[in-house]
C-alpha cells in the first residue's frame, strides 16, 4: 500500500504578524515557524495505518515551500514516515490554494497513492481547499474533518466532526483522501532514536516549477491588521485596581452583577 | 449578478445559517436563488431548486455536487455560495474543482466590492477577489446576521442521475452535556492562554464566584484539559449569556462566532492586541491568573 501525506510549515500563531513590505503576505521575519497542528495528526493517522498494517505501507511525506520547510519533512520522517519530497518553492505564500493543490496533485498522478492524508486546513491561510481540491483532480474519494479513522478490508471508516458537537461516520473505499481535525489521536513526539533513523531516510527536492500548469484564480489585494472598533474600555496596571473597575462596570452596565 | 446560495438541513430542519447566506446575498445585492438537498424549501421570496434528500441522502458530497452543478447549468450564477461549515467545506472545493475556477473561503465581510478574510488566527485581514467571471465562496457562519425565515418559495425540483462510492453510515450524537452553557447568564472561559491543565480550576472557581458556569475555547478541550460539553465556539456551543468573560482566549475566529452575540463581554488577556479585543465591551490586560484571586476576594466580600 502507499500512503501520501502531505503537510504545511506555519508560524507559531502566538506570535505577532506584521504586514510585509509589499503588503501581499506578512512579513516572514523573526517568526518561528512549526508543522501545521493540523498536519500532525495527519501524519500520526499514516504512521499508525503503517503500523496497523505491519509496516507494509511505504509513507512519503510532502511539503511545499523555501528551504526552511525542510525541518518540518524531518520531523514527519522521525515521526516515522519512510521518505519525504521537498518541493522547493521560495514563493509558495504566494500560490493560491488551487494553484498547492495542482502542484500536490501533479506529484501523485500516476503513482497510484492508495490513501492520502491531509489536515483540513492551515492555521494561517484556513481555506480548507487543498485536500479536497487534490482528490477531485486525482478521482479519489475524499471526506474531510476526521476525528476518526478506522480501516479494514480496503475500506476507511471516517468519523467526520460535525457542529455542535455531533459526529457523523462515513465509509468509503480506496483510493481515498481524508482531511484531518484536531483531536483525530494523540501526535507522537519524535524520540532521539528515531531523529538518529530519519537522517538516513530518502529525501528528494523537486522545483515546484516542474509540476505547477495552473495559473492562480484568486487574486490577494490588501494584507492590514483587524480595524480596531475602538469601542473597549481599556484596563491595564495595578491589580486591586484593576478589578475595583471591573467589578463597577458589571454592576453599572450588567444586571448579572450586584 | 446572481447568487446561487447552498442552504443546509440536518434530519429534516433548515439550518438558520441558510439564512445568513440570504443576508449575504443582500449585501452583495445579488439576485439569489437557492439549492437545498431536503424535504422542505427555506421560507423565503426567491426561487429554490429542492433535491429530495431521500435519493440523494443527508451527507453524500459526490451527488450533493451534481445537484450544485446542474442547478449552476440552470442558472448560469455568477456566485456559487456555501456556509464555512462542516458542510459547506467538504463540498464546495469539488464544486469549484469541477467548475474549475477559483474559491474564496471563509468570507467575514465584504469590503469595496472585494471579500474580507482572517489570516492567522484573526490576527491580520485580507481581501480578495476571484480572478474569472464566476467564483465559489464559503461565507463565516455568524459573519452575517440571519434574515427571518418568512417568505413563500417558488420550488422547483431538481434531479440528477448519479452514483458515488461513498456511504453515510448515520450521526453520532454529541456526548451528554454535563452543562447547558446554553441557558447559563454568565459564563467565564478558559483559553489556552491559562498555560496548563491545572490552572483551569482557578478559572472554574472564578466562574463559580460570578455565580456562571465554565466555559473553554477549543485548544483547552483538545488538549483534554476541559470536556467537550463546555466548548464554545462553531464546533462546540454557540452562547449568548448576559456576561461572558474570556480569560487566556486570543480570539479565534471560530469562537467569536460562538460568542459575540453576549449581552456584555469582557476579555482578560496579557496581550492588549489580541483579536478577542475587537468583540470585547471591557479589555483587562493582565495575566488572569494574577488578577483571579483578587477579583474572586473582591466578588466574595460584595
Amino acid at each position: 500500500m502507499k500512503v501520501l501525506v502531505c503537510i504545511k510549515q506555519v508560524p507559531d500563531m502566538e506570535s505577532r504578524f506584521k504586514v510585509n513590505g509589499s503588503g501581499d503576505w506578512y512579513d516572514e521575519a523573526d517568526l518561528a515557524y512549526r508543522m501545521n497542528e493540523y498536519d500532525e495528526y495527519a501524519v500520526e493517522q499514516a504512521v499508525q495505518l503503517k503500523e496497523q498494517l505491519g509496516d507494509a505501507p511505504d509513507v512519503t511525506v510532502l511539503s511545499i515551500g523555501p528551504d526552511r520547510v525542510g525541518d518540518a519533512l524531518k520531523k514527519a520522517l522521525a515521526m516515522g514516515c519512510d521518505r519525504a519530497v521537498h518541493v522547493q518553492d521560495p514563493d509558495s505564500c504566494r500560490k493560491d490554494p488551487w494553484q498547492i493543490a495542482d502542484i500536490i496533485a501533479s506529484f501523485a498522478k500516476g503513482k497510484d497513492f492508495d490513501v492520502i492524508f491531509t489536515g483540513m486546513q492551515s492555521q494561517d491561510r484556513g481555506s480548507a481547499q487543498v485536500g479536497v481540491t487534490v482528490a477531485e483532480r486525482l478521482g479519489h474519494n475524499c471526506t474531510t474533518t476526521l476525528v476518526g479513522f478506522g480501516f479494514a478490508d480496503g475500506v476507511i471508516t471516517a468519523k467526520r466532526e460535525l457542529e455542535g458537537g455531533l459526529k457523523s461516520v462515513v465509509k468509503l473505499p480506496l483510493p481515498a483522501l481524508v482531511t484531518c481535525q484536531l483531536g483525530l489521536n494523540v501526535p507522537r513526539y519524535p524520540t532521539l532514536p528515531n531523529i538518529m533513523k530519519a537522517k538516513k531516510k530518502e529525501f528528494v527536492t523537486v522545483p515546484a516549477a516542474e509540476l505547477l500548469s495552473e495559473e492562480s484564480a484568486v487574486a490577494t489585494e490588501k494584507l492590514y491588521p483587524p480595524v480596531k472598533s475602538g469601542s473597549a474600555v481599556v484596563l491595564e496596571g495595578d491589580l486591586a485596581q484593576i478589578a475595583d473597575r471591573l467589578l463597577g462596570i458589571l454592576k453599572e452596565k450588567t444586571t448579572v452583577v450586584k | 449578478m446572481k447568487a446561487l446560495l447552498i442552504c443546509e438541513q440536518r434530519e429534516g430542519k433548515i439550518l438558520d445559517t441558510s439564512y445568513e447566506l440570504v443576508a449575504f446575498a443582500d449585501r452583495l445585492g445579488a439576485e439569489k436563488v437557492l439549492v437545498l438537498v431536503g424535504k422542505e424549501a427555506p421560507k423565503v421570496d426567491a426561487k429554490v431548486y429542492l433535491a429530495d434528500v431521500d435519493k440523494f441522502g443527508e451527507y453524500n458530497p459526490d451527488l450533493h455536487k451534481q445537484v450544485v452543478l446542474e442547478a449552476i447549468h440552470k442558472e448560469n450564477p455568477d456566485y456559487v455560495v456555501f456556509v464555512h461549515s462542516s458542510y459547506g467545506w467538504d463540498l464546495a472545493p469539488r464544486v469549484a474543482a469541477a467548475l474549475k475556477v477559483g474559491q474564496v473561503s471563509e468570507v467575514v465581510n465584504i469590503v469595496d466590492g472585494k471579500f474580507e478574510l482572517t489570516l492567522c488566527n484573526a490576527k491580520l485581514r485580507r481581501t480578495v477577489a476571484p480572478k474569472g467571471a464566476r467564483a465559489v465562496l464559503t461565507v463565516q457562519a455568524g459573519a452575517f446576521n440571519a434574515v427571518e425565515a418568512s417568505g413563500s418559495a417558488q420550488v422547483e425540483a431538481i434531479d440528477v442521475a448519479g452514483s458515488s462510492k461513498l456511504q453515510f453510515v448515520g450521526y453520532e450524537p454529541a456526548e451528554k452535556k454535563d452543562v447547558d452553557l446554553g441557558r447559563a447568564e454568565i459564563i467565564v472561559s478558559a483559553g489556552r492562554g491559562v498555560g496548563k491543565k491545572e490552572n483551569v480550576a482557578i478559572i472554574a472557581e472564578l466562574a463559580k464566584a460570578f455565580g456562571g458556569e465554565l466555559g473553554a475555547s477549543r485548544p483547552v478541550v483538545d488538549a483534554g484539559w476541559v470536556a467537550h460539553s463546555h466548548q464554545v465556539g462553531t464546533t462546540g456551543q454557540t452562547v449568548s449569556p448576559k456576561l461572558y468573560v474570556a480569560c487566556g482566549i486570543s480570539g479565534a475566529i471560530q469562537h467569536l462566532a460562538g460568542m459575540k452575540k453576549s449581552d456584555f463581554i469582557v476579555a482578560i488577556n496579557k496581550d492588549k492586541d489580541a483579536p478577542i479585543s475587537e468583540a470585547a465591551d471591557v479589555m483587562v490586560v493582565a495575566d488572569v491568573l494574577q488578577l483571579a484571586p483578587v477579583l474572586m476576594e473582591k466578588l466574595r466580600a460584595a
